[in-house]
């Protein structure tokens, strides 16, 4: 039988809205990125490829230690936050950066696909048809990546979910403020007379998962008929 | 239309060096593919920037590298009409036509929307989405949408290319119509001296990188005659058939031509290569082609190891296209009456 405690309900609760605040934070930088990674060339591009991608390549606990660095008391990036009264390690927040840092690779990778699959003469047609660069980026590349931003972002999300190795890391593992649902299970996983209740959330987190994908054909089988009408 | 050209650009190994001086309103812009027609198409759009030069569209300076000057796209209110419809996919006919019309400023729109989709037979389509066109239904659309942005030039980058034959022709009445009816130049590019003829008034044309001639398009036609797959082509608007045999028999000159494919009421285009025509010295007495017509040379000339006979026969001229051999024999010059042999068959109706 399913059987959730209070503290599972707050993990899972967590989980969804670490998951799905580091979708939305992301989802403005990755379109920027991936448009300037499409439409710019310029020198150092390689760099910047290089960069966005190399989450994808090292281990999350890697990516979770940079974080801690930075992030920590004495990083860089820390003393500024310490400095403002606004304490970020240990906090769902951290979990959130660690969420993002580790998925932003993924949303980047599928908007570009779909903004490379815009043909080039449709955004010369809205410019010689008198559209600013910004306009026609909002009303013609922007709506012709959107299926490339709703597989990148189920596809962060549902990244973001399962996140582990940087949110233990920069966000430690304390119920009911910074457990997530992978976090509970480990903990759960630990002992051996809580194999229900790791089961339990292990369902919980394939129902989410499940309907992510779902979610997400719904929407891009939407789109498809759209554009075909 | 005054437009005036002069610029250079690189782009890997191709080197554009374009220099001219334009005015009128139908403007061709011939050349075989590579010649960089389209680098020009981008260059004079704003949609590429060239390395050096100067380009002015009405006495306003829209590029100069010396001034510093270069204005984005937008600002310069040159529509395109490319060659795929390239109408966005997420937008309706009707949205899709009104893009460049609402970011056109108020007082600059001449044209009222209704005007074009009147002309262009656009009502039926309005409300469908533009994947459901078909590809000549897309080119109309397209062409709308430019006019409707009220650009000062219109450039038409082969909009007929990828039309078949049959749908071409239907087209071109529309883009006449449409630049001649509301006033707006073009500059028409295209590798086919067939729509140079039907398009343009004045042609620049393009080899590899630099305009190497400007020339009109029935002299475009002329000396490509010996060198073109179908000659030159005779264009003839033809009205008014009667039916006569099975053949259809158009009023022409003083007599009438009897043409095989004709069309029942309507007036017709017809095209008649130049080696189509076969040269009689005297009268034959008996011939299968339908059309024998008495003629007065009034021109010779030469393309490439051909002759050019121009024909004229009341009040018409026809160009036929002989070898020099032929000329010789026949002892064929200006002034002489000679007579022109056509087949009725040999007519073929572009619309």
């Amino acid at each position: 039988m399913l059987s959730l405690t209070p503290e599972d309900i707050q993990a899972i609760l967590l989980s969804l809205k670490v998951a799905l605040t580091a979708t939305l934070l992301s989802l403005p930088l990755g379109f920027a990125v991936a448009w300037v990674m499409v439409f710019r060339s310029f020198r150092g591009k390689v760099v910047l490829e290089v960069l966005v991608n190399l989450p994808l390549t090292l281990p999350p606990v890697v990516i979770g230690y940079f974080l801690l660095l930075l992030l920590g008391r004495n990083g860089w990036a820390g003393k500024f936050l310490d400095a403002w009264g606004i304490p970020f390690i240990f906090t769902w927040k951290a979990a959130v950066i660690a969420s993002a840092t580790v998925g932003f690779p993924l949303l980047v990778r599928s908007i570009r696909l779909g903004m490379e699959s815009i043909d080039r003469q449709l955004i010369q047609a809205s410019r010689s048809l008198g559209a600013r660069w910004f306009d026609t980026l909002v009303t013609v590349v922007l709506p012709l990546s959107i299926r490339g931003i709703l597989a990148g972002s189920s596809l962060m999300f549902a990244r973001s979910l399962g996140e582990f190795g940087a949110t233990i890391i920069v966000a430690g593992n304390i119920p009911g403020l910074t457990q997530t649902i992978p976090l509970a299970i480990y903990d759960y996983a630990s002992s051996p007379s809580s194999t229900m209740m790791a089961l339990s959330l292990c369902l919980v987190a394939v129902v989410i998962s499940v309907l992510v994908l779902f979610v997400h054909e719904v929407l891009s089988r939407n789109i498809e008929k759209q554009e075909a009408a | 239309m005054r437009l005036q050209i002069d610029v250079a650009k690189t782009q890997g190994h191709f080197t554009l060096q374009a220099e001219a001086a334009v005015e009128g309103q139908r403007t061709g812009i011939f050349g075989q593919s590579g010649c960089g027609k389209s680098t020009l198409v981008h260059l004079i759009s704003g949609l590429l920037q060239p390395d050096r030069g100067e380009i002015t569209l009405d006495g306003l300076t829209l590029f100069s590298s010396e001034k510093r000057i270069s204005l984005p796209p937008e600002q310069r209110r040159i529509a395109i009409v490319f060659q795929q419809a390239m109408l966005f996919p997420h937008l309706g006919v009707k949205a899709n036509l009104l893009y460049g019309y609402k970011r056109c400023s108020t007082a600059n729109r001449r044209i009222d929307p209704q005007a074009i989709i009147d002309v262009l037979q656009l009502e039926p389509l309005l409300n469908r989405g533009v994947n459901r066109l078909s590809g000549g239904e897309k080119q109309r659309v397209a062409l709308g949408r430019a006019v409707l942005s009220n650009p000062r030039l219109l450039l038409m980058d082969e909009p007929l290319s990828a039309l078949d034959d049959a749908l071409r022709f239907q087209i071109i009445p529309y883009l006449k119509s449409v630049s001649a009816e509301f006033g707006i130049p073009y500059l028409f590019i295209s590798h086919s001296v067939l729509e140079m003829q039907l398009m343009t008034d004045r042609i620049l044309v393009m080899k590899e990188g630099k305009i190497i001639e400007e020339s009109s398009p029935d002299q475009l036609a002329r000396n490509r005659m010996a060198t073109s797959q179908t000659g030159y082509l005779n264009l003839l608007q033809l009205q008014k058939p009667s039916v006569e045999n099975g053949l259809y028999a158009y009023q022409w000159g003083c007599g009438s031509l009897l043409v095989s494919d004709g069309r029942d009421g309507k007036k017709s285009l017809f095209e008649l290569s130049s080696r189509d025509i076969i040269l009689f010295k005297q009268h034959p007495e008996a011939i299968s082609a339908r059309n024998l017509l008495a003629c007065t040379v009034t021109e010779l000339f030469r393309s490439d190891g051909r002759v050019g006979v121009v024909l004229s026969t009341c009040g018409e001229k026809l160009i036929a296209e002989i070898v020099r051999s032929a000329a010789d024999e026949l002892d064929i010059t200006e002034g002489s009456t000679i007579f022109a042999a056509i087949k009725a068959s040999s007519f073929r109706r572009l619309d």
